[in-house]
């Protein structure tokens, strides 16, 4: 069980929390996970760690309410406790050896936990360029945190509602394009945003770690639910990464596995707000 | 006067078309009438063949003597004397290869019911005594057990009673391991488990959930920490797959998946927000306990189909008997001497079909099993909607990795002393599916048993 300390709306959809867990935050290295459960029916969910203060003991989580048991957890307030919280799970991110300048690429909520890769990296004195990829204005997150944690800060809205008009992949060959130099891409977002920041990256062999989100149960090595097909082989997310070589990974795949339980998703516990845009749209063709 | 009965006093089941439509427990027990009855078939041989078959050595002829006087509470403490889970044990062992196999009534006619006599007792005794075990004077040294499955809860349990602090590591959120995330509700009720676990609380064992050992603390910090000693019952791991096309499509399961919705996260009780896609029909891949349990839970879970898939032939199955024969009774479709070759998918990425090949088996080699060879042109498919494969695991990477000096072997399994269970770090024991591999309940058990004797000779020297 786990106390909620501070909460924040980030945006309509997103939301922070930092809870005390003094254990895992004494753990946590970027690109770790915790599992969640809200209550004593919840299911288990895996949560990517946003940040960490070993120090107060806290560990900082930034989830989109996509679903039943994210919006359950966007409903808890501070003060309140979460019935299981376990990690740090997964092994730490590992950049390539003698790498001195990297781009981390966010996509929407994925930029809660590129945000760490940033944070900690330029803190070891890495050259860190960010690219934070929004769908508009209203749902940009961490923009100053990202600001004060990099060399250069690039923000993109589909729209061009904020920053500049464009895809996050037009950003980055604009960048390799001008003759930056990167040793190493750190990709984390929508799986088709990671699917072709690695193709962009391809050519030009920069290597880029990409950070995957498979469903996933136990999340320490038992079920086998969090599989992957890496390099034409069986990965399991839970302990083989969440980080992989993204030029290996087959995303097709991973998507299609991902979407299995998408129908069940909608019709538990009594039709609870869902935050999903095709929803929203499927509700607006059909009323 | 014994009971000459050449066959065993029946215990009463619920109908197989009943029973493969719930979740509820499929063997209802013996009465006190019919335990003593067939406890009266017990010979009380001087030599005791049983108790030599008995991973935990219980006194098995002595609890059926008090049995057969009707005294269940003597009974009792003499099983428990020596087996921190009765109640487990009773249900899930393969007494048929172990004590019962022993048993000199076996020679003409059947056994005696060793485990439905343990069981009966065990029951018996939960639902009849309700005093608590206390807790015993405290040594004042702290023990750790990673781990609450069948090694972690007996080792745990045995090191208690000794007077030992034990404190028991669990990554889930409830104890058990293998007996809540894997058993089903239907061959073990989760409630039986759960007082067993009371029972260790009782004794002043402390448990805590949500601790991953090897990621939220190592097992060198925990000896840092004051804790002199470690028993390491972490379980099997990572399940394995055949490598065959389609085996990532939306609808394959490992077995370890299947079960852990169903069992752990209760997927089959409305309430509880862990999905499974209700299927209408299952391939199950495997010949196992494992896979029996998954093709009886798919059955349950309303598939109007469910076939097993063995690429050997019946006598081959490692599956316990009294499992085989639970799961043909529920309309489980046995496809023998057959093997997957390719999954197929629709234009959504979904199962649809299976495609197999038909095995022959080749004369003994010089192991003298025979070896499945494939019948060339044989392919066939089946129209499935999921498939569970149930193959085995191999062990977690989590601890060996993550605990400097911990050799393991080539299929990465702890290595131990044998006799001690001990690792090749001093004060560092393990036993259960982290030591063999896959394997059964009550050998972790005797693995968690021997462990604790040794580590108490171990600290009592220090």
């Amino acid at each position: 069980m786990v106390k909620i300390v501070r909460k924040k709306e980030l945006n309509p959809t997103v939301t922070l929390l930092e809870v005390e867990a003094p254990l895992i935050a004494k753990k946590a290295k970027p690109g770790q996970f915790i599992i969640f459960r809200v209550d004593e029916y919840g299911e288990r969910v895996p949560l990517t760690i946003a940040d960490h203060d070993p120090v107060k003991g806290t560990v900082t989580i930034i989830f989109q309410k996509v679903g039943l048991s994210t919006q359950l957890l966007g409903d808890l307030e501070e003060g309140d406790s979460i019935l299981d919280f376990v990690g740090p799970l997964g092994a730490p991110t590992e950049l390539p050896e003698r790498v001195g300048s990297i781009c981390v690429i966010g996509g929407g909520v994925g930029c809660a936990i590129a945000f760490p890769q940033a944070k900690e990296n330029h803190a070891a004195g890495l050259k860190v360029d960010v690219i934070a990829g929004f769908r508009s204005r209203d749902i940009v997150i961490l923009e100053e945190e990202f600001k004060a944690n990099c060399d250069n800060f690039y923000l993109m809205t589909d729209d061009g509602s904020y920053g500049e008009k464009g895809l996050v992949t037009q950003k980055l060959q604009e960048l390799i394009d001008s003759g930056k130099k990167y040793d190493a891409v750190i990709a984390i977002g929508p799986i088709p945003m990671m699917k072709f920041v690695c193709k962009t990256t391809e050519p030009y062999q920069i290597p880029t770690i990409v950070s995957l989100n498979p469903l996933m149960i136990d999340g320490t090595g038992m079920c086998g639910c969090c599989r992957c097909t890496v390099g034409g082989k069986v990965r399991f997310a839970c302990v083989d990464g969440p980080d992989f070589d993204g030029h290996q990974v087959d995303f097709d795949e991973l998507m299609n596995r991902n979407a299995v339980y998408r129908d069940e998703e909608t019709v538990q516990r009594e039709e609870p707000h869902h935050a999903c845009r095709l929803e929203q749209m499927g509700k607006k063709l059909i009323p | 006067m014994p009971n000459m009965s050449l066959t065993k006093t029946p215990a009463e089941e619920q109908a197989p078309l009943v029973r493969n439509q719930n979740f509820l427990e499929v063997s209802l027990g013996y009465t006190p009438e019919q335990a003593i009855e067939e406890a009266r078939r017990c010979l009380n041989c001087k030599n005791k063949p049983c108790v030599a078959g008995c991973p935990v050595n219980i006194h098995i002829p002595e609890f059926i003597a008090k049995v057969a006087e009707g005294d269940f509470k003597a009974a009792y403490e003499i099983i428990s004397d020596t087996n921190a889970l009765p109640c487990v044990s009773g249900r899930v062992c393969p007494q048929e290869n172990q004590c019962e196999e022993r048993c000199v009534r076996g020679i003409k006619g059947e056994a005696v019911a060793i485990g439905r006599l343990e069981r009966f007792v065990a029951d018996w005794y939960l639902k009849n005594i309700s005093a608590k075990p206390e807790k015993p004077q405290s040594n004042g040294i702290k023990v750790a057990v990673v781990g609450s499955g069948p090694a972690g809860l007996t080792c745990a349990s045995d090191l208690a009673k000794r007077g030992y602090e034990v404190t028991i590591f669990e990554a889930f959120h409830t104890a058990g391991g293998v007996l809540v995330y894997g058993i089903p509700e239907f061959r073990l009720p989760k409630a039986i488990v759960q007082s067993e676990v009371d029972k260790l609380k009782a004794l002043g064992v402390d448990l805590q959930l949500d601790v991953v050992v090897g990621r939220t603390v190592t097992i060198d910090e925990l000896m840092e920490d004051g804790y002199k000693a470690v028993f390491v019952g972490s379980g099997a791991g990572l399940p394995m797959f055949m490598g065959i096309e389609g085996e990532s499509l939306a609808g394959v399961y490992s077995a370890n998946e299947y079960l852990t919705r169903v069992n752990l996260m209760k997927a089959y009780l409305p309430d509880h927000d862990t999905p499974l896609k209700r299927s209408r029909a299952v391939a199950v891949v495997g010949g196992g306990n494992v896979a029996m349990d998954a093709a009886r839970c798919a059955k349950r879970m309303g598939a109007e189909k469910v076939y097993l898939l063995y690429r050997r032939d019946e006598e081959e199955m490692p599956a316990r008997r009294e499992e085989v024969n639970h799961a043909k009774e529920e309309e489980i479709d046995f496809r023998l001497l057959c093997n997957p070759v390719r999954i197929l998918g629709d234009e959504r990425g979904k199962v649809c079909q299976i495609e197999c090949v038909r095995m022959r088996l080749q004369a003994p080699d010089e192991s003298g099993r025979r070896a499945p060879k494939e019948v060339v042109g044989s392919n066939f498919f089946l129209p499935v909607d999921a498939v569970i494969m149930a193959l085995g695991t191999s062990p977690n990477p989590l601890i060996r990795s993550t605990t400097p000096g911990l050799e393991t072997n080539r299929k990465g399994c702890l290595v131990v002393n044998e006799d001690t269970m001990k690792t090749t770090r001093d004060g560092i024991y393990a036993g259960g599916d982290a030591v063999t591999g896959a394997a059964t309940v009550i050998l972790a058990m005797g693995a968690g048993k021997k462990a604790a004797q040794a580590m108490d000779e171990y600290l009592s020297q220090k």
